[in-house]
Formats: structure tokens, C-alpha cells, sequence
């Protein structure tokens, strides 16, 4: 790329020792799209907007939080009241982390509806399960720091988990408590690890942009760009059509914040941390419930540690569990009827995970769990195998002409 | 894919819906539902509300409930000016020092002193009421789930114990408490203070006023919450018709 393109002497100046411009320009300009992306690909842009709504106000919020278990609440409670607009500060940082994880899973269905995960997408797909399990360790650990009543238990509930571990599990559980219960030096390592975390997703987010760069988007069809005709570049067309998926996402966000800013919390977390009181119900953050359904599934502790991560490790190996060398829904009259029986399996997992585990929602959690793990390990790998798919089109550009002439 | 998306935003919503129940605090219990002048996008408080709350508080709450968070000049949102706020405050002591001798003394509190607890520690309090430990009310709007509505309805809510019903020593019946036996005696039962503005005192009116006070001191920020909310939601409105519109426009020439 050479600098002469920019009419700014101060731009080709920099240009010419640091190539940054032009970096930029081939991103904006030459980096080809695929012309037929609809609304579902606004998701990636999205979750790195979450992404940097949550640090920037994150770290607003880290100057004026207390990482003490005497001071913490009383420090969230003088961000609400005392700090200028610290009140908005955190409900945006409260309301944007569920933002991000309706995001994500949006972004991750999309991603199993068109199997944008199929060759040679892979590492692209594995890095994205990376930032999702970073994601919601992230998550979790920011959820303790406001140190109520939930914060207290449900980091007694999770960490405990790791006690299911045979032999070490005690030892790591001491060990990621820093003393013999969830306490001080807990609560001090967590906010550490708070902070830390979302650079290293932004890291992994870099390493999943570069994985897609190198093949581009998939796009609803399925179908790889076979020339100039099926693309178009990013830049005006796809920054304009993402701009009315941020805005959608704003306004969403904005109302949340504004008008209930409180209903994707836990009222008991309002009430300060008190290690000699049990909640009645403990109960994670809604976006953990489907997994917090599968750990209850199973009556041996170890059982549902292991089918939990199972849950998630099975999306790493998913591009070797589905076969098919068709990639998009569109053409895969089966799959998608299995698609949307685990989406709704899925929604079934998160509604179980918010009830007690006891009478028929022990029942129910174990034949959706089933079902989850069915659909992965049973299902994909013989549609890959039976299922007659319906003919590709040739190319990108005649089915985008084809709806245009049938419209217009 | 539209009907992907909407149907991810239905399920969420539907997700979001179906959870709430199970996090709410018993499911024994049905809340009455006040009509309170802060709910809604355009909600605001009742400054006359607050200040009969304010004065139901400390005539009848403040006996064993706490206001951790609240400092006398906080007040000032109840439409008190400074003066007022400092004769308030005067009424009360506090502990402060120590002093050059090395002395702890008490003063009359001033407007930056957090409102005194009746109690000097969760123990105190404790042995003051059967073992039971009143609740502090700076967050209690906030921290029960639909918080007036609880409030309001646990107010109303005691009544005496139907047939079969056993209720221990130092327990009361209360049909707006999840397992129905509740600590706390019955606060409330009708002109219990005197307003100054001729407002009613019967039950209903001065448990209105208390949870009126109690969300205002939960979510003092309320008002130009909601207040910045309209506006930024109005200008994301027209922000998402122009990004469409322009975005329809960039378009345009690729067909």
C-alpha cells in the first residue's frame, strides 16, 4: 500500500514510518464482504461495542470501588449517591453486561444457524468459544465485587464447585479463596482478576478478527465469494448497516438503563453480604441459568461440574460433530428444525436454572439436558450423515439479483 | 434473518419474564399495588410525600430501623433548604473525636452526619428485639422484590392469624410476608403522627407516604434518571431512523 493515496501531508508523514493508514484503509476498502449479509452479522460489531462500554465505564468504576469486605457495598452505595452521575456509570456497566452476554448468544446462534463454524473457520469459531468462557469468568467474578447478599453466595456456590475435584479439590478450593472461606482476600483477588480479564478478551478479540479476516464473513448462504460480483466493501455499505445495529442496540440499552435498570439484577443483592445467612434461593445472573440447570441436572457433584463444562467444551469440537459440507440453515431442511428445538431447549435450560431444584424441574432439567447433549454428539453427526440437503445456489451475486428483480 | 432475531428478542424477553417469579421471596404472598407518582418513564417523586414520609420515619420506623446511607443533607431532595436541614440535624447527637485530650464527645449533628442508627451496633439491635435484627431501610425498596409494593403491603398486612395458624411468642401474623410470621410487631395503625398539611393519616395514607420516602432514599437519583432517559431515548429514536434511512440510501445504488 503505498502513502501517496492520502491527500494529508502529516497522514503520509506517519504513514510512510508507521503504516497504520494504510492498515486501516485496506480494512475499510479492500477487505471484501460478502454483499448478502442480512441483520444477524450486526452481532460481532456489537459484542466489541459491549465490549468497550464495559471497560470504559469499568474502569470509571474501579476509581472510586473499595476491594475491602467492610467497605465494598458502601462503596457501590456512595458511587450511586455521590459520585457525579455514578449512578448512570454503573447502571450502564450493570445493564451492558447482560447486554453483552444477549449479544453473544445471539452472536453464537447465528453462527450455528448458518455454520459459520465449518471449515475453514474453525479457530475462528474455537477463539470465539475462548472469549465466551473468559466472558463469563469475567462475569462472574464482577458480579461478587458489589459484595451482597448474591455476590457472597453465589461466589460460595461457584468456587465450591471446584471442590468436586477428586483429591485436589479441596486444596484448589482454598486456594482460589486465599483462606479457609469466601472472604477478604477473595473479594481482593476477584476484583484483580475483574480487571484483568477484559484485556485479555480484547486480546482474543484481536486474534478472532485476524482468524476472520483471513476467509471473511460467511454469509446467509453459505457459499464461499466466488469473485468482485458476490462482494462489496466494508466501508461505506457494512459501517452504515451497522450503525442502525448500534443504534438499535443503544436505544435498547438506554432503556434499560433508564427505566429498569434493576430488572436483570437479584433484589438480594441490595442487602449486604452476611456469611451467617443463606438466601433462600441462590440463583446466578440469568445469563448462567441454562447452565446452572445442566450442573443441577445431575445428583452427583462431580457429575454436574463435568457436564456444565461439557456443555461448553462440546461447541469447541462442534466443526468435527457436524459434517455436512453445507454450511447455512437455508439448505439443511432438517437441521433447522433441529436448530430451533435446541434454541428452544436452550430457553427451556435458562427458565429451569432460575426455578428450585426440586419436584418436576428435576425432571424436566435432565431430558433438556439430554436433549442439549443429544443434539451435539447424536443429531449433528448423523444429519451430516442422512440428511438430503437442498441444491446451493451458484454464486452470491444470482440469488442477492434474483430477490432484487423479485422485488423491485 | 428477521424472524430469527425477533424471535431471539421474544424468547429473551420471555426468559427474562419467566425468571423474575422464581427470584421474587416467596410465592405465598400477594403484594397490593400502590399507585405511586415515581413509576413510569415520566415518574417523579412527591415532594409532600417524602417530607410525611420522612416524618413517619422518624416517629415511628426510627425506634429500631437504621438509614445507613442517608446524611441529613440528602435531605435537601425532600424540598428542605438548608436551614431547615441544620435544624434537623440539630435534634440529633453524634459521637465524634476524639478530641485533643483524646476524649470521644458527643455534638449535635451537623448536615454531612449520616442519620444516627437507634442502635450502636447489629448486636445492640439484636438483643433490643427478641434476636431479631431490623432491617436497614436505606436499600429496603431496592433490596425486596416489586420493593413499594412489598412495603406497602407489608404495612397493611398484619392481621390476626387464621384458625390452625400457630404464632410463637414475640411473632406476628402478616399476610404480606413470605411463611407469614414476622418479627416485627404492627408499626402502623392510624394517626400514629400528626401531619401539618391535613393529609390523611389513616393506615393506607401514612404507609403510602413511608415507601414514598423509603424509594426515594433507595434510588435518591430516580427523577433525573428518569429525566435524561426520555431525552436520550427520544434522540436514539431518531438516531436509528436516520441511521436506516441513510444506510437504505448508501445501498440504493448497489441494485
Amino acid at each position: 500500500m503505498s502513502a501517496e493515496k492520502f491527500a494529508n501531508p502529516v497522514v503520509r508523514w506517519i504513514d510512510h514510518r508507521l503504516p497504520i493508514f494504510s492498515m486501516l484503509d485496506h480494512e475499510k476498502y479492500d477487505y471484501p464482504v460478502p454483499k448478502n449479509l442480512n441483520y444477524m452479522w450486526n452481532f460481532g460489531v456489537l459484542a466489541g461495542l459491549a465490549l468497550v462500554i464495559m471497560i470504559v465505564t469499568g474502569i470509571v468504576l474501579a476509581m472510586n470501588y473499595t476491594a475491602h469486605v467492610d467497605h465494598a457495598f458502601g462503596s457501590v452505595e456512595r458511587i450511586m449517591r455521590d459520585v457525579n452521575h455514578g449512578w448512570l456509570i454503573r447502571y450502564i456497566h450493570m445493564n451492558a453486561a447482560s447486554f453483552f452476554f444477549i449479544v453473544v448468544y445471539i452472536h453464537i446462534f447465528r453462527g450455528l444457524y448458518y455454520g459459520s463454524y465449518k471449515a475453514p473457520r474453525e479457530l475462528l469459531w474455537m477463539l470465539g468459544v475462548v472469549i465466551f468462557l473468559l466472558m463469563m469468568a469475567t462475569a462472574f467474578m464482577g458480579y461478587v465485587l458489589p459484595w451482597g447478599q448474591m455476590s457472597f453466595w453465589g461466589a460460595t456456590v461457584i468456587t465450591n464447585l471446584f471442590s468436586a475435584i477428586p483429591f485436589v479439590g479441596e486444596s484448589i478450593v482454598v486456594f482460589l479463596w486465599g483462606g479457609f472461606s469466601v472472604d477478604n482476600p477473595t473479594l481482593n483477588r476477584f476484583f484483580s482478576l475483574h480487571y484483568l480479564m477484559p484485556f485479555l478478551i480484547a486480546g482474543v478479540v484481536v486474534l478472532h478478527i485476524i482468524a476472520l479476516h483471513r476467509f471473511g464473513s460467511n454469509n446467509p448462504i453459505g457459499i464461499d465469494a466466488k469473485g468482485p460480483q458476490d462482494t462489496i466493501s466494508f466501508h461505506p455499505y457494512y459501517t452504515i448497516k451497522d450503525m442502525v445495529g448500534i443504534a438499535m442496540f443503544l436505544l435498547l440499552l438506554a432503556v434499560a438503563v433508564f427505566f429498569f435498570p434493576n430488572a436483570m439484577g437479584h433484589p438480594d443483592n441490595y442487602i449486604p453480604a452476611n456469611p451467617m445467612q443463606t438466601p433462600a434461593h441462590i440463583v446466578p445472573e440469568w445469563y448462567f441459568l441454562p447452565f446452572y440447570a445442566i450442573l443441577r441436572a445431575v445428583p452427583d457433584k462431580l457429575g454436574g461440574v463435568l457436564l456444565m463444562f461439557s456443555a461448553i467444551f462440546v461447541l469447541f469440537v462442534l466443526p468435527w460433530l457436524d459434517r455436512s459440507p453445507v454450511r447455512s440453515a437455508r439448505f439443511r431442511p432438517v437441521f433447522r428444525i433441529f436448530f430451533w428445538l435446541l434454541f428452544i431447549d436452550c430457553i427451556i435450560l435458562g427458565y429451569l436454572g432460575g426455578m428450585p431444584a426440586e419436584g418436576i424441574y428435576v425432571l424436566l432439567s435432565r431430558l433438556a439436558t439430554a436433549w442439549y447433549f443429544l443434539h451435539f454428539l447424536v443429531i449433528l453427526p448423523m444429519l451430516s450423515v442422512f440428511e438430503t440437503t437442498r441444491p446451493l445456489p451458484k454464486s452470491i451475486s444470482e440469488p442477492v439479483l434474483a430477490t432484487a428483480r423479485g422485488v423491485a | 434473518m428477521r424472524t430469527f432475531l425477533m424471535a431471539s428478542a421474544a424468547a429473551l424477553a420471555a426468559l427474562v419474564g419467566l425468571a423474575s417469579p422464581a427470584m421474587a421471596a416467596g410465592g405465598d404472598v400477594k403484594l397490593q399495588a400502590g399507585e405511586w407518582s415515581f413509576a413510569g418513564p415520566f415518574g417523579y417523586f412527591d415532594k409532600g410525600a417524602l417530607q410525611r414520609g420522612f416524618q413517619v420515619y422518624r416517629e415511628v420506623c426510627a425506634g429500631c430501623h437504621g438509614l445507613d446511607y442517608i446524611a441529613f443533607r440528602n435531605l435537601a431532595d425532600l424540598g428542605y433548604n438548608e436551614a431547615e436541614i441544620k435544624a434537623i440535624a440539630a435534634e440529633y447527637e453524634v459521637m465524634d473525636g476524639p478530641d485533643d485530650e483524646g476524649e470521644m464527645f458527643m455534638r449535635p449533628a451537623r448536615s454531612a452526619d449520616i442519620i444516627p442508627n437507634p442502635y450502636r451496633n447489629d448486636n445492640e439491635a439484636r438483643a433490643s428485639n427478641n434476636g431479631a435484627m431490623p432491617p436497614d431501610l436505606s436499600l429496603i425498596a431496592k433490596a425486596r422484590a416489586n420493593g413499594p409494593d412489598y412495603i406497602y403491603s407489608l404495612l397493611l398486612g398484619y392481621e390476626d392469624a387464621p384458625e390452625g395458624q400457630d404464632v410463637p411468642d414475640g411473632m406476628h401474623y402478616n399476610n404480606a410476608y413470605s411463611g407469614h410470621l414476622i418479627a416485627m410487631p404492627q408499626p402502623i395503625y392510624g394517626d400514629d403522627v400528626e401531619y401539618t398539611d391535613g393529609s390523611p393519616t389513616t393506615p393506607e395514607g401514612l404507609s403510602a407516604d413511608v415507601t414514598n420516602f423509603l424509594m426515594w432514599a433507595a434510588e435518591p437519583k430516580l427523577e433525573v434518571r428518569k429525566r435524561i432517559g426520555v431525552a436520550a431515548v427520544f434522540f436514539l429514536s431518531i438516531f436509528l431512523v436516520m441511521s436506516y434511512f441513510a444506510k437504505r440510501r448508501v445501498w440504493a445504488d448497489l441494485h
